[in-house]
């Protein structure tokens, strides 16, 4: 089982999610988050005085999948998020131990 | 100003009417020369300025703090409203207006002789809506000082500060300009309080302003405003309220009245125009807080000349009215570094020391018979009353505002500790957060 988390660009968050749900995903969790890499934050002007705002605004999504899953996934957020300029977001993969659902005590890709 | 406006005008004239009409005039008039629409334009406009301080006033500042001093901001305009309302019941609307001297005698001490009959002042109209009236404008002008302290003030400091300075700066520069006091005698000309609220509170702020330091933080880091969405609809409030404000000052439901209306809607509309245009060309962007700023500046420099000059001169009140106070709020607070937090003199003292030297410029007796012709209009002198009401409005302002607060200082500190500051005064002043909003999980009563 791997864990899938993925930060993109707000406005695309439709767009990866039905991506996702066609790779065969059947739940997903919804983080707002701010931070920052390479793309340069913007300037905001309140009667002449200038803040910089350094962290911007991302969506977070993370998904549970058994590991063949994992691929199709990828793929399907790779091809929604990308836009090709800084700010595009990053997908990081990384291995679970143990899963369970909670209403029935399934345990393992089971629980997924 | 509506002292001699009043007793030039409304009183007199009101007698030649009905010697002229006799007994067609009594159907709107009682036996006791009260008029039913000059009692309802003046109560109406009570409620209007009432509007201005809470919600108006206090929407306009709120959003414009930091989310974690957004109920601190809303208390005070409201706590205002309660306090200077019972301040005024019990003695500050003696003070400013029985008769008296340097300030109002005592002879109005709880209302005490404030009943149905007609208004010393406004003869047509009850003195418990004349005296309301002017309770309202005492509750707002200790308000718009708050905003030059926000974010950092104790809130027993505010209270006590703010008590002290209706009754030792409010009261009796409401005395001198309306009251029967010396600047109204000496022909200064105030319509709707251009001297007595807006210099009075705008160079109260700087002075506070100083006094008490910048936040912590400033100017290198600092929140954003919270939400402009609540300062539009705080700010179109404030224009709402101006209607009852200045038209309201007319003291009667008459021409006079509707043209204060007039030119106090074309001067905001104008300086709010003119304000985003100056933006759009120095800085590229229009803004949203430019035009509400632009607007509410707009209404405080036709405040004193809304009864006096014509329709076409309030709008180059706010024009001239957009480029002071632009450089005011954009140059001059950052090149000389104090840290008046929401631009209360930015935008009411700038605003209103322009507001009161102008209608020496441009009033006309072609608009107000009662009221006296400025420089323009071949009368140089008026434009020295005007300067004379404007240096006494600010004489007082800061020998008053920093006498108080060096008094207090002298009894406590006036800042919250800065652990407070950056907890934020909603819940280290109030025990209370502003928004509630979120995971919808609940918390267990204690």
């Amino acid at each position: 089982m791997k864990r899938v988390e993925c930060i993109v660009r707000p406005h695309l968050l439709d767009a990866v999610k039905s991506a996702l749900q066609e790779a065969g995903v059947t739940g997903m969790t919804l983080t707002e988050v701010k931070g920052f890499g390479r793309q340069k934050g913007h300037t905001e002007t309140y009667r002449g005085a200038e803040y910089r705002v350094e962290f911007l605004p991302k969506a977070r999504i993370e998904v549970v999948l058994p590991d063949e899953l994992v691929d199709a996934a990828v793929d399907a957020i790779l091809k929604t998020a990308r836009t090709g300029k800084f700010g595009d977001g990053k997908i990081f993969v990384s291995s679970l131990d143990e899963v369970v659902r909670i209403r029935t005590g399934e345990r393992g890709p089971d629980a997924v | 100003m509506r002292g001699i406006w009043r007793r030039g005008r409304t009183v007199a004239p009101a007698f030649a009417v009905l010697s002229l009409f006799g007994a067609a005039t009594t159907a709107a008039q009682d036996a006791a020369g009260i008029n039913a629409g000059d009692t309802a334009w003046i109560l109406a406009s009570s409620a209007l300025v009432m509007l201005m301080t809470a919600p108006g006033l206090a929407l306009f500042y709120g959003g414009l703090v930091s989310q974690r001093n957004m109920l601190s901001t809303l208390m005070h305009s409201f706590f205002l409203l309660c306090l200077i309302s019972v301040q005024w019941v019990l003695f500050g609307y003696s003070l400013a207006f029985a008769p008296g001297g340097l300030v109002g005698g005592f002879d109005h001490l709880l209302f005490r002789g404030v009943g149905q009959e007609g208004a010393p002042l406004a003869s047509t109209v009850p003195h418990l809506a004349f005296a309301i009236f002017q309770g309202m404008f005492a509750v707002i002008t200790p308000a718009l000082i708050t905003g030059a302290f926000a974010e950092r003030m104790k809130f027993s400091v505010f209270v006590v500060f703010s008590l002290l300075w209706a009754t030792i700066v409010y009261d009796p520069l409401c005395h001198w300009v309306w009251g029967g006091g010396w600047l109204g005698a000496m022909g200064t000309l105030d319509f709707a309080g251009g001297t007595v609220v807006h210099i009075s509170s705008g160079v109260s702020a700087l002075v506070a302003a100083v006094i008490i330091g910048r936040r912590t933080g400033y100017p290198r880091r600092l929140f954003p405003p919270h939400s402009l969405t609540l300062t539009l609809v705080g700010g179109s409030l404030l224009w709402f309220g101006w209607f009852g404000f200045n038209g309201g000052s007319a003291l009667a439901s008459n021409g006079l009245a509707a043209h204060a209306f007039v030119t106090t809607h074309t001067a905001a509309a104008t300086t709010g125009l003119a304000w985003a245009l100056i933006e759009w060309f120095h800085r590229r962007k229009p803004t949203v807080l430019g035009a509400v700023t632009g607007a509410v500046a707009g209404l405080v420099a036709i405040t004193p000349a809304a009864g006096f000059v014509t329709v076409p001169a309030s709008m180059v009140i706010g024009l001239g009215c957009s480029v002071v106070c632009y450089f005011g709020v954009n140059l001059l607070k950052p090149r000389l570094g104090y840290d008046d937090s929401l631009d209360v003199f930015g935008v009411h003292g700038i605003g209103g020391t322009w507001g009161a030297l102008a209608t020496g410029v441009f009033a006309t007796t072609t608009v107000n018979a009662a009221g006296r012709d400025g420089l323009l209009y071949g009368n140089p002198g008026q434009l020295w009353a005007q300067f004379v009401g404007v240096a006494a409005g600010w004489g007082l302002a800061i020998v008053g505002t920093a006498a108080i607060l060096g008094g207090i200082r002298l009894v406590t500190s006036l800042r919250v500790s800065e652990e407070e500051e950056v907890t934020g005064l909603d819940l280290a002043l109030h025990g209370e957060s502003a928004y509630n909003v979120g995971t919808g999980v609940g918390t267990e009563r204690r």
